[in-house]
């Protein structure tokens, strides 16, 4: 026949069987071998693979949770904190009010004893002062009369007198 | 220029097998193939894919998602293997055939696609057969494999016995067809270039696009063949089908 020479598999007349066994001997021997060598690691490689992934999302995750609290802590210290600092300034300020108020009783109350004080003291030198002009007017009283009367007079009955005039003087005025 | 197959005849005194010696290189040459480029790609496996462990992780996805458009994950996580030997096993065996397609010493023909061969394709649709089966009555019981034959309609039975060789049939022979036809028209096309001059000048063109179909037509019988064989599994195994 003219187109003999295209059959490819031309002279196999009816089934040959010793092919069927050496294709399923062939193709389950390499199924095995590929198995063994080849899918398996890269199976297990895969499933590796994807258990990393995964334990990754998880850990970005529990991380993401992690960053969520500490920032609420964060948020709730800082709060906390600005409270505080708040109470603390209002403190102050109450102390210092007080403060003030105290020094200032203080101070009132110093000036006054300062003031009665000097006025105690002028009082004092005043009495002494009268008390001094009295006896130099005395002294100069008896001391003119004297030199008036051109006899000595005893100093003592002089000063008995002259005291007694001027207090009378005193009164009448 | 008639080609015949290298045969091996060997005597088991109550049969005798016979070996297509072509087939059986090719398929080894094959299987050799498949399992360096799966071997070389995941030496140094890590966490960080990269270069052929990439390409072989892809192959991998790609099979899971075939398989997960037809079951669950949970029921078809089993068959990932054999969809991922397989698919890449046809896929080479495909292309195996295109470059020096229809080598013949002396008057054998050596070299082609194992695919083209309708024993190989058929083994392959068989051995499909028989998983499904097996796991059928594994993964429902054997009552309830047995009532899959029953549904939706009781009087459907002959049919559904007819439907699963109608299956396996149109899964190896689908396979064999546009394998065999690509060589076919490779053949053809090879026998014009080596005629004339002018032939020569004349095949390259439809060649280099002929070539071009057969990978793109090498990939997706690969494609169809684990497709169908997850549908077919997925059918047996999972009892809302």
């Amino acid at each position: 026949m003219f187109l003999d020479y295209l059959v490819l598999g031309a002279g196999a007349t009816g089934i040959n069987l010793g092919d069927a066994i050496a294709t399923l001997v062939i193709f389950l021997g390499l199924m095995a071998l590929l198995k063994k060598f080849a899918w398996g690691p890269l199976m297990g490689i895969m499933r590796e693979r994807e258990e990393l992934v995964a334990n990754g999302i998880d850990a970005a995750e529990k991380a993401k949770k992690e960053t969520q609290a500490l920032l609420e802590e964060q948020k709730s210290l800082l709060k906390e904190a600005r409270t505080e600092a708040q109470s603390i300034i209002e403190g102050a300020k109450k102390q210092g009010e007080a403060t003030r108020e105290e020094i200032v009783v203080a101070a009132r109350a110093e000036a006054n004893r300062l003031k009665e004080s000097a006025v105690r003291d002028i009082e004092a030198e005043k009495e002494k002062a009268i008390a001094a002009v009295r006896e130099e007017v005395v002294s100069l009283s008896v001391l003119a009369a004297s030199k008036v009367l051109g006899k000595e007079i005893s100093e003592a009955d002089n000063s008995a007198l002259i005291k007694e005039t001027i207090a009378k003087a005193g009164e009448a005025k | 220029m008639d080609h015949t197959a290298p045969e091996l005849h060997l005597d088991l005194g109550f049969m005798t097998l016979t070996f297509n010696l072509s087939t059986v290189l090719t398929l080894l040459v094959t299987a050799a193939i498949v399992f360096l480029i799966a071997f070389v790609s995941t030496r140094r496996l890590a966490l960080k894919p990269t270069g052929m462990q990439n390409f072989m992780e892809w192959i991998m996805d790609f099979v899971k998602n075939i398989i997960k458009s037809n079951m669950d994950w949970k029921t078809g996580g089993r068959f990932h293997i054999l969809g991922i030997t397989l698919i890449m096993f046809i896929a080479v065996a495909n292309l195996l055939g295109l470059p020096m397609g229809g080598i013949a010493y002396g008057s054998d023909l050596w070299w082609k696609s194992p695919t083209a061969d309708p024993v190989v394709t058929m083994t392959l649709a068989s051995l499909i057969l028989v998983l499904t089966q097996y796991y059928g009555v594994k993964m429902q019981g054997t009552g309830g494999y047995t009532k899959t034959f029953f549904q939706p309609l009781s009087f459907l039975f002959p049919l559904k016995v007819i439907e699963e060789f109608a299956n396996t049939l149109t899964l190896g022979l689908r396979l064999y067809g546009n394998i065999y036809a690509g060589e076919i028209l490779l053949g053809l096309l090879g026998r014009l270039a080596g005629a004339t001059l002018l032939g020569f000048v004349g095949a390259i063109v439809p060649m280099m696009a002929w070539l071009g179909f057969s990978i793109f037509i090498g990939f997706i019988q690969a494609f169809i063949f684990v497709m169908l064989t997850m549908v077919y599994m997925a059918h047996k195994v999972s009892a809302d089908h």
